[in-house]
Order: structure tokens, then sequence, then C-alpha cells
């Protein structure tokens, strides 16, 4: 992989049990970037960002993020080497408050950074500070979402994995949230992987993107090109 | 009027020692969905630990403070040697496990220390207090009782909210999953909640046994009571459990005082099947589903 390159994944092979739902996935996400994985329901981009962040435990091939390797690494580990995952459904823990959840991002954090780190997501997020001290289980769906990437972003990750932040929000919504992706990856050079079924809006603001059909990539190409290629739209991303 | 302050007292006193098993049931329940019927048999070596200390040393609180250190690191141990393995295997075959080890350390008990009754020393003097003719119908050492498991169950609740390793500690049982990906080590998160429920069950037993002498069973009638608490309290809930220890406790002494004590054991039991029946999730539990 290139110096230039925030996560690599190469050949990667993964399932669950006997079933295999990934065959020898590549994509390359280069730093500051963003790439949008796209794909039909079942396709297995949740299971590719799920083998990433050491949840699922790939059978064969390499995943190399901020330059280490973290092939077969528990996610507790993988998290710490830099990659923030934010799962599909979003996985706010809805009994700590606000506050708490994203104390919970910045815990492997230095103290002094920590308070630094809260101050400026609640400045990001007024939000989330009018809120902070409510379970976070009485946010709406898009507050959620919000509280949800704030947390990743306590960390301080190089590559975040986001799996469907579009998903049950109105279309307002969603392009707050496309917006706020495309900020970090401008303010903070941050780069992401996105998992997204709204394929329009996940290429409006990605660099990149691969398309992934039953565990297979069938395309992969700049941002511009998947949504101008009119026979790929029609069969596999529905606009 | 004195019966009825005697009777509130006393069952005050006992019940924070329910409160204590069953906080110590609470923090291994939430977080692994394991119930740890081993609870008093762990608690039971620990009192005999204490008590070997204390017949060497003369001195009763190095004993206490040997038995809670042994108590800690026999929850992480257990947690570690015999759950571990067995537990990606689902709660069930871990809760079954943990009967094993009951059988296990009571039989290992009986050998190391044989079947005699054993005394083992108060804190502080069991003569009942008074106020002037008034009696209280508790002794120094009953308010020893009560006071040590509150003052424990205090620190645990500041931990919990206001530092860093409680953070954890909620996220690991709230959202095990979600706090992975978030770098916390939920592993070890475990193991802690298991030692620390090892220091409720010692403390219980230090405080229980001078009342009840010591010998391989004695904290199994104790286990039942706390775990009666526990489901009375919800079993996720270490506020619950505190507050089911007292309602436990204080309900017992009334039965015993006013009805006799020959029933009160039926009563732990007719209470336990009760809460099961008409609230299984108990009068604290928050209930919530959890989807990730
Ligand atoms: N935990 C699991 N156990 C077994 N099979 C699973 C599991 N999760 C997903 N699968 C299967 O793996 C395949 C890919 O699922 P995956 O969730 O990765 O797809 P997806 O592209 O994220 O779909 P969607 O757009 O609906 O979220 C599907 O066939 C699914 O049934
Ligand atoms: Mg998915």
């Amino acid at each position: 992989m290139s110096a230039g390159t925030a996560l690599a994944v190469e050949g990667i092979e993964a399932g669950y049990g006997g079933a295999v739902v990934l065959h020898g996935v590549t994509v390359a996400v280069p730093a500051g970037t963003i790439t949008a994985v796209l794909g039909a329901n079942g396709a297995g981009k949740t299971t590719l960002l799920r083998t990433v962040s050491g949840m699922v435990r790939p059978r064969a091939g390499r995943i190399v993020a901020g330059g280490a390797d973290v092939t077969g690494r528990r996610p507790e580990q993988i998290s710490r080497a830099g990659v923030a995952h934010v799962p599909e459904g979003q996985g706010v823990i809805a009994e700590l408050t606000v506050e708490e959840n994203l104390r919970l991002g910045g815990l492997n954090r230095r103290h002094a950074e920590r308070a630094a780190g809260l101050a400026d997501a609640y400045a990001r997020f007024p939000v989330l500070e009018r809120r902070r001290g409510l379970p976070a289980g009485t946010l709406s769906g898009g507050e959620r979402q919000v509280l949800v990437i704030a947390r990743a972003l306590m960390s301080r990750p190089r590559v975040l994995l986001l799996d469907e932040p579009s998903l049950g929000l109105a279309p307002r919504v969603v392009a707050q949230v496309m917006g706020l992706v495309r900020s970090l990856r401008e303010e903070s050079g941050l780069s992401v992987l996105l998992v997204e079924q709204n394929a329009r809006s996940a290429l409006s603001i990605a660099d990149t993107g691969i398309v992934l059909n039953l565990g297979r990539v069938v395309a992969a190409a700049p941002a511009a090109d998947l949504a101008a290629d009119v026979s790929l739209r029609r069969h596999y991303l529905g606009f | 009027m004195q019966e009825f302050v005697e009777f509130t007292l006393g069952g005050i006193a006992s019940g924070m020692v329910y409160a204590a098993i069953a906080l110590s049931l609470v923090l291994i329940w939430r977080g692994t969905r394991i119930l740890n019927f081993a609870q008093g048999g762990l608690a039971m070596l620990t009192t005999y630990l204490a008590s070997i200390v204390i017949s060497r040393t003369g001195s009763y609180w190095e004993g206490f403070a040997a038995g809670l250190a042994a108590g800690l690191v026999l929850g992480a141990v257990a947690e570690r040697t015999v759950i571990r393995p067995v537990e990606s295997k689902g709660p069930m075959n871990a809760v079954i496990v943990t009967i094993g080890l009951l059988i296990f350390i009571e039989g290992l008990a009986g050998i190391i220390f044989g079947g005699q009754y054993r005394s083992f020393p108060p804190a502080f003097s069991i003569v009942g207090l008074r106020i002037g003719s008034f009696s209280l119908g508790i002794s120094r050492n009953d308010v020893f009782t009560a006071g040590a498991v509150l003052a424990a169950a205090v620190i645990l609740a500041v931990v919990f909210r206001y530092t860093p390793v409680g953070l954890r500690l909620r996220a690991a049982a709230f959202g095990p999953q979600v706090a992975r990906l978030l770098g916390v080590r939920v592993g070890r998160v475990l193991t802690l909640g298991w030692a620390l429920a090892g220091l409720f069950g010692a403390l219980a037993g230090v405080l229980v046994t001078p009342s009840t002498f010591l010998y391989p069973n004695s904290m199994d009638a104790i286990f039942v009571l706390g775990f009666t608490a526990a489901v009375i309290g919800g079993l996720d809930s270490p506020v619950g459990a505190v507050v089911g220890g007292l309602i436990l406790g204080v309900v017992l002494e009334y039965v015993g005082g006013y009805l006799g004590s020959d029933i009160v054991p039926l009563f732990g039991l007719a209470a336990l099947v009760l809460v099961l029946m008409v609230r299984p999730s108990g009068l604290f539990s928050a209930a919530t589903t959890r989807q990730v």
C-alpha cells in the first residue's frame, strides 16, 4: 500500500459460521478522502465494515489501517489503532446520558485531551450540549446519529467507518449528516469509509466509491464516474 | 411500639447483609446475564480465611481486610479460570458451571476445615443498644454491619457514576458490542465486575457469620435471601438490590417477631416465588429492550 493510504483492505474473505459473505473484497481509502461502499440489501456492506473493525474475523486477506497490519485483531485493539466504527442502527447506549456516551468515546485519550474533546464536540454540536444530561435513549433519530458520529470523533480516529448514517432519517437531516461528513474530511483530513443504500447522497460527498454485489466488488471508480454510469445506476444503485 | 422499633432496626441490619449479597449478584448479572450460584460458597471460603488470619494475628481488622481482599481476588480468578472458557457458549452453561463451582468449593471446605461449626467474632459488641430504658433491638455490631454495607454501596455508586472505570463497567453492561468498538476492553471489565462481586460477597460473609457460625454450608441460607433481595430489586439495579435487601430484611423481621420465627425461612421462599410470579422483572428494573 502507498504511504497515502489510510485504510487498505486486500482480498478479504469473511462471513458467519459456514456462510462466506465476502469473496475477496479489495478497497483502499486514500488518506483524507471519502470512499463510498454501495450495493443492494445483503450485498455484504455491513459485513465489510464489521470485518475492518474486528467484529468479524477474516478467513483470508489483509487489513492495514494507518500503516499497521490489524488483520485478525480484536475490536478494542483496532479501535485503539485509530479506526472508529459507527455501526448500523446507530448504537447509542440508551441508558447512559448523552455526555456519558461522548465520554465513552474519548476514554482512551489522555486526561487533558478528553476535556478538550468534549468541549470541541459541544462547540460543533450545540444540540448535544443542550441534551447532555439526558439519557441518550430520549434523543430523536437525527440527534442520535449526530451523537454517535460525535462519539466516534472523541477518539480522534484516522479512519471513520460509517454504516448507513442516513437510515431512517428525514431527507433534510440526511443532507445535514452528509454535509457533516464532508466537512469533517475537509477540516480535519479524516478518512471515511461510508456505507450507504442512499447512493445518490453518498456519491454527492464521496471522492471514490465501490459497488458490492453478493460479496464481490463489481465496480470501483471515482464517485463522479459511478454517478454518471447509467447502466451501473440502473442495475446496482437504483437511482 | 418498643417491639416495632426493635424489629424495624433489626430488619434494617440484617437487610443490609442481604443487600450485600444481592449487590454481588447484580454486579455479575448486569454485565453477563449470569447468575453466580457460587457467590455464597466463595464468601464462605473468604470468611474461613478471615477466621484463620484473626486467630493467627489476634487482630479482627487484619482478618476483615484479608477476607475482603481474598474476595476480590477469588472473584477475578473464578471468572478467568472457570467462567471465561464457557462464556461463549451462553449464560446457561456458565450458570451451571457456577453451581458446579459451589459444590466443589463446599466439598473442598469440608475436606480442609471439617464440618464442625466454628464461631466467628463480631467487630463490635453484640450487646443490645438502649436509649435510657428503651431497647433499640440492635447492637453496636449491627450498626457497624449496616454502616459497612451502606458505605461500600455508596462508594460503588460513586465509582459507577463518576469515574472512567465506572463508565466502562456500565458501558460493558449496557452495550458490550458498542463498548468494544469504542476501545473498551470488555473482557477485563467483566473480570473487574466479578472481582467487585467477590468483594461484596466477602463483606457479607464476615458480617453475617458471627450470627450463623462458620461451616462449609454456612452461607447457603443467606445466599437464598440475598438472591430474593436481588430479584425484588430487579437483578439489574444496584439501588434495587439495596432497597430489595432492606424490604426483605424488615419484612422477615416483622414476620419472625409477630408471627413466630419458625415460618421465616418459609416466608423468605414464598416471597421469592411471589416476586417471580407477580413481577419477574423486579420492582426497579428499567426493563428496556436493546438493539445494537
Ligand atoms: N450475524 C449474521 N449471521 C449470519 N449471516 C449474516 C449475519 N449478518 C449478515 N448475514 C448475512 O450476510 C449477508 C450480507 O449481510 P450484510 O448485513 O453485510 O449486508 P448489507 O449489504 O449490509 O445489507 P443491508 O443493506 O441490508 O444493510 C446477508 O446474506 C446476510 O443474511
Ligand atoms: Mg448493512
